[in-house]
């Protein structure tokens, strides 16, 4: 019993991680209607900026989100002003811009691709930080200390979102945009900056989530891909854009991982994850929280 | 001395061309009504005074400066504001953040909440529901907050597409008061419609508009009597 509450918390824990990873994707989707293929790869980069920060201030990983958020952001931000914004206003009037989603792939395959020439094939990872193999002991239970901060770091992050989307004057013109992008140039917004705006803090979250990752995960050129998927799962399980959806359905994902392997062979549990991400589709194509709504 | 003038302009959708050596005029104060049938092209030329789509040839011009190359953030600091034809709220906000973001420009961000306070005791309505989410309210309703939400930009030029479209005869009656008050408050307005009769009584000038160019022109009331807008708008 003891034995299944720990797979259960630990299921929550990974999952909100994996809920933070697709929250950057949720907000970047929200707001241009485009599904970023180059998220992985964004992830993979913010996890080698976290780890050079990391190695060379020698500091707690944590600390490093005082330069990767920032670093990520400014990114994002540009990523999307120099290479995706000219594709976007070329194609102004489309309304699910489709080679805006193939520019992002070739972002994907160039960043990728970048890395593995620039830093190689080896696995990297951060052998003497103070969470690494780090148990926290309840009763009979152990539960991943890197794991929990995870998802502390998830919580605080998402709600900070929430609030900043709600209360403030840019995260109003960012869900204005989001609804309607031409009524909201005839209120004053400039809808290529809030672009920018919404992909800067989108990948910024990718970077958080790196900084979760990084203290027990490994480093590699393609680590990306293996978030990208689940990301995409998460998003159309938790609904499209919404905020508390990608973290519950990153924590739904995080049980199933857990929980199902007790049952089955492991590899059975990712084919009921994609098992319920197709129930999903048929029964409620918004997704778990996603509002019924013509995007 | 005009305040807003459009010169011969020549406007394209893609390859098609919607509007044909177009040339308007609006004095400062004035109620200007833009009126004409489905396809006349009046959508069309609201979208390029704000900046939406550019004119292939002429200018636009308001108040000494020309703005047809401007991108539409830039016209709403100018100070014209469209009320976009259908209404546009953002729907999954609520009123009050429709509101706010209506005075999203430099000029009108300083005031909002004063800004508010008038457009609030112009459409009382408005404030019962400030909390409701735009898209459950009555279509009545929601041209309200899309007026209030251009009122909010302080506007020295506000522009309404059709405000009347898909509403009750009662509820269109209030909707041309209320763009009357709006008038006499001081604002330029410049009114786009198909229910001329409501429009042009409202209105000092009337502009008729036919296949993308002006048919006629005039003082509101002498357009009202004219027998050829009697048969072809009015069924009279």
């Amino acid at each position: 019993m003891e034995f299944f509450l720990e797979s259960i918390l630990n299921g929550i824990c990974m999952g909100s991680i994996y809920g933070l990873t697709a929250l950057g994707l949720t907000v970047i989707f929200g707001v241009l209607k485009v599904i970023n293929f180059a998220h992985g790869s964004l992830i993979m980069v913010s996890m080698y900026v976290a780890y050079w920060a990391i190695i060379y201030t020698g500091v707690h990983p944590y600390v490093a989100l005082i330069i990767v958020v920032p670093v990520m952001y400014f990114f994002g931000y540009y990523l999307q002003d120099i290479v995706i914004k000219p594709i976007f206003k070329a194609e102004k009037d489309v309304r699910e811009p489709i080679t805006v989603i193939i520019v992002t792939t070739g972002v994907w395959y160039i960043l990728d691709n970048l890395t593995l020439l620039i830093f190689g094939p080896q696995y990297r990872g951060i052998q003497n930080n103070p969470l690494r193999g780090k148990m926290l002991d309840i009763g009979n239970m152990l539960i991943s200390v890197p794991k929990l901060w995870g998802f502390v770091t998830a919580v605080i992050t998402a709600a900070a979102v929430y609030w900043f989307l709600q209360k403030t004057r840019t995260g109003r013109a960012i869900r204005a945009t989001s609804l309607d992008r031409e009524a909201a140039s005839l209120m004053g917004i400039n809808q290529f900056k809030i672009y920018n705006i919404a992909f800067g803090i989108g990948t910024a979250i990718v970077g958080i989530s790196a900084v979760t990752l990084v203290p027990f995960y490994n480093i590699f050129p393609s680590v990306g891909v293996l978030f990208d998927i689940k990301g995409f799962i998460i998003v159309v399980l938790g609904g499209l854009g919404s905020i508390g959806g990608a973290i519950i359905g990153g924590i739904i994902i995080g049980l199933i991982e857990s929980i199902a392997p007790m049952f089955m062979t492991a590899t059975w549990a990712e084919a009921i994850v994609y098992g319920l991400f197709l129930v999903v589709l048929f029964v409620k194509p918004s997704g778990l929280f996603g509002v019924k709504y013509d995007w | 001395m005009s305040f807003l003038e459009v010169k011969n302009i020549d406007v394209f959708y893609g390859d098609v061309q919607v509007i044909f050596d177009l040339s308007l005029e609006v004095m400062e104060g004035e109620v200007v009504s833009i009126i004409g049938g489905n396809g006349a092209g009046k959508s069309t030329l609201l979208k390029t005074i704000s900046g939406l789509i550019n004119p292939a040839k002429g200018e636009i011009v308001f108040e000494h400066a020309p703005i047809q190359t401007a991108p539409p953030e830039e016209i709403v600091e100018r100070g014209i504001i469209q009320v976009p034809e259908g209404r546009r709220l953002f729907t999954l906000m609520s009123v009050k953040d429709n509101l706010i973001i209506g005075a999203y420009n430099s000029r009108a961000e300083k005031n909002v909440a004063e800004t508010m306070e008038d457009v609030y005791s112009l459409l009382p309505k408005l404030k019962e529901r400030e909390s409701q989410l735009a898209m459950t309210l009555s279509g009545g309703e929601q041209q309200m907050v899309a007026v209030g939400r251009g009122l909010m930009a302080r506007p020295k030029l506000l522009m309404l597409d059709e405000p009347s479209l898909g509403l009750a005869p009662i509820l269109i009656k209030d909707i041309f008061r209320t763009v009357r008050e709006i008038a006499n408050q001081g604002t330029t307005v410049l009114l786009v419609e198909q229910d001329v009769k409501h429009s042009l009584s409202l209105s000092d000038r009337g502009y008729v508009l036919e296949h993308g160019r002006i048919a006629m022109e005039g003082p509101a009331d002498k357009l009202l009597d004219d027998p050829h807008i009697k048969t072809a708008y009015l069924g009279l």
